[in-house]
């Protein structure tokens, strides 16, 4: 969907998506990474289940809901990448106590 | 940059750190007011100037010269006493100005004796059939990656809508070497002659030349099909394809990525929640806050400065950034306020930014169709509701969006109503025969935007708070 423009030459940072290790450059945010990376990167809804991927990348919609280092419906599109940063997409609803 | 605010009492926050907020708090702190600048971003630029300080994509020529105007903005905040923190999400503000912020996991309290808000804009709700999909999103979004990472769309990719930005856009990704399809353009054909007679002003503002440069830049690259009158996207649990219907012909072409921008609208959560008054824009369709000529608004000590207080664009925003910080400065400090540009000039900036936005927004007033949905479609993107289920709710006696709320939880999810309010308003408004006006907007509360409980529950506590809860 997206491809890095040859002129970024921003350093790598290595990111962990669901145990497999991607890499993002350093400045990404979490979400930015991950349309990036060309992995699949949908989260289902707690309501029904639908799959999304962000919609609007400035912190409104809600859609880039990610659990990072273990807490849960992070927006992904304000968080900057950090070296092994373990990401985890939302299949659902989140449970009470992570 | 991430650290919590070095006192708790402040001359003067400003909220946000985009044109207007970079300006004010510049501004407040050259004047010698103890000034705190708060954002939810990485770094400085708000979203007109995003990444400004980091961006990888370092041609100039590619984002353009309005861009790197952001560059002088950041220098001189950062040539000024004023504190920054960034990753910094307000979540509460109140009429004593009162203010709650999020810094790093752990919430932080500040006073102040002025806020400028300066939340800026988010883009217009877009509510097609099939605007949930994956890999449907707005064109903000792909201007976003493009400007903080230098992304680029490369599937089949269409963009669809109307105003500035689109064009702005388009032009920016084929500079990068990115792909476009085809642009659908919605703009309503009426809106051509409705905006004639604000033509003047418009061809003798700095918009115009610009805009028909870019537009010429686009259009030689990329098919441009207008008069786009219906639009949806479709797809198995990803976009496959966008039909539309155009000169009365549909259509229907394959896409992996589908950008929608019909403008943007006035960022009003903050200010709605520590109860500013506002009213619906009839021009811009939207609720914009009410406010005096210096950007004051109903709540004493609160002003709100950029495209919050009314959309205006980058330009005004930095102005209307100035002026309302002069104005903190007039109230706080009145000598030091000699060393500033008089009000009589920056009123007369302000003018000159302002000059032929009549003539943009009603050329680029979205089309009903495309703001009022039905059926099927989705309004509100959190809880799945449905323009039918709206409806439905109206028929059996939901009177407005907060009563929606008990119906349909409508707005009650983590976007707390920002893409589905304006939908849910002028839904509820033509259904029930009421101006936008009449039928009101969410009550917004804070937090306006989602703290953990665990942050919320180490919020330090008084006997007196312990004593209200507890019992026995």
């Amino acid at each position: 969907m997206f491809r890095r423009s040859e002129q970024d030459k921003r350093p790598q940072v290595q990111i962990f998506v669901d145990g497999v290790a991607v890499a993002a450059r350093q400045g990404d945010t979490v979400s930015a990474a991950l349309l990036a990376s060309g992995q699949d990167a949908r989260r289902s809804t707690a309501v029904s289940g639908a799959p999304r991927l962000p919609y609007c990348m400035m912190g409104v919609c809600f859609d880039c809901l990610v659990t990072i280092d273990g807490v849960g419906n992070r927006q992904g599109c304000l968080v900057p990448v950090a070296e092994g940063m373990q990401i985890e997409i939302q299949k659902g609803k989140r449970e009470i106590g992570r | 940059m991430t650290v919590a605010p070095k006192r708790e009492d402040y001359d003067v926050v400003v909220i946000g750190a985009g044109p207007a907020g970079l300006a004010a708090a510049a501004t407040s702190a050259e004047a010698g007011l103890s000034t705190l600048l708060l954002d939810e971003n990485i770094g400085p630029g708000g979203q007109v100037f995003r990444a400004i300080a980091s961006t990888p994509v370092t041609d100039r020529n590619q984002l353009g010269a309005d861009y790197w105007v952001g560059a002088d903005l950041v220098q001189a905040l950062r040539a000024s006493s004023a504190e920054v923190i960034h990753r910094a999400t307000v979540w509460s503000l109140d009429r004593n100005l009162d203010i709650a912020v999020s810094v790093g996991g752990a919430s932080a309290f500040v006073k102040a004796k002025r806020v400028i808000l300066a939340t800026g804009a988010l883009e217009r709700p877009f509510p097609i059939p099939g605007w949930t999909l994956p890999g449907v999103m707005t064109a903000g979004a792909a201007q976003t990656m493009l400007k903080s990472s230098a992304l680029v769309p490369d599937g089949r990719t269409v963009i669809a809508g109307q105003g500035p930005l689109l064009w702005l856009l388009a032009a920016q990704i084929l500079r990068l070497g990115g792909r476009i399809d085809r642009i659908l353009d919605t703009t309503e054909r009426g809106n051509y002659f409705a905006a004639l007679p604000h033509a003047f002003a418009f061809l003798t503002s700095p918009y115009f030349a610009k805009g028909l440069s870019m537009m010429r830049e686009v259009k030689a690259k990329v098919q441009v099909v207008s008069g786009v009158t219906e639009l949806a996207a479709s797809g198995d649990g990803q976009l496959a394809s966008v039909s539309y219907v155009a000169g009365g012909k549909r259509e229907t072409i394959p896409a992996d990525l589908l950008l929608l921008h019909q403008g943007v609208v006035p960022n009003v959560n903050l200010a709605m929640s520590a109860d500013v008054e506002h009213r619906w824009d009839d021009l811009q369709l939207c609720w914009s806050p009410v406010l005096d000529a210096s950007g004051n608004s109903s709540i004493a000590g609160i002003a709100i400065a950029g495209d919050g207080a009314g959309i205006g664009g980058a330009n005004a925003a930095v102005v209307r950034g100035r002026i309302a910080a002069r104005a903190a400065v007039e109230a706080l400090a009145p000598v030091a306020a000699a060393k500033l540009p008089a009000m009589a000039t920056l009123r007369a900036d302000l003018a000159k930014a302002e000059r032929g936005r009549v003539f943009l927004d009603t050329l680029f007033r979205p089309a009903s169709q495309f703001r009022i949905p039905s059926g099927e479609t989705i309004v509100c993107r959190c809880e799945e509701v449905t323009a039918k289920d709206v409806l439905d709710s109206v028929a059996i006696g939901a009177t407005g969006p907060n009563q929606l709320k008990a119906y349909r939880r409508t707005g009650m999810g983590p976007c707390q109503g920002r893409l589905c309010g304006l939908t849910v308003t002028e839904l509820m408004a033509q259904a029930r025969g009421k101006t936008p006006q009449e039928i009101g907007y969410y009550r917004l509360r804070a937090p306006v935007k989602p703290i953990t409980l665990a942050e919320l529950a180490a919020v330090p506590k008084s006997e007196a708070d312990i004593n209200a809860v507890v019992r026995g």
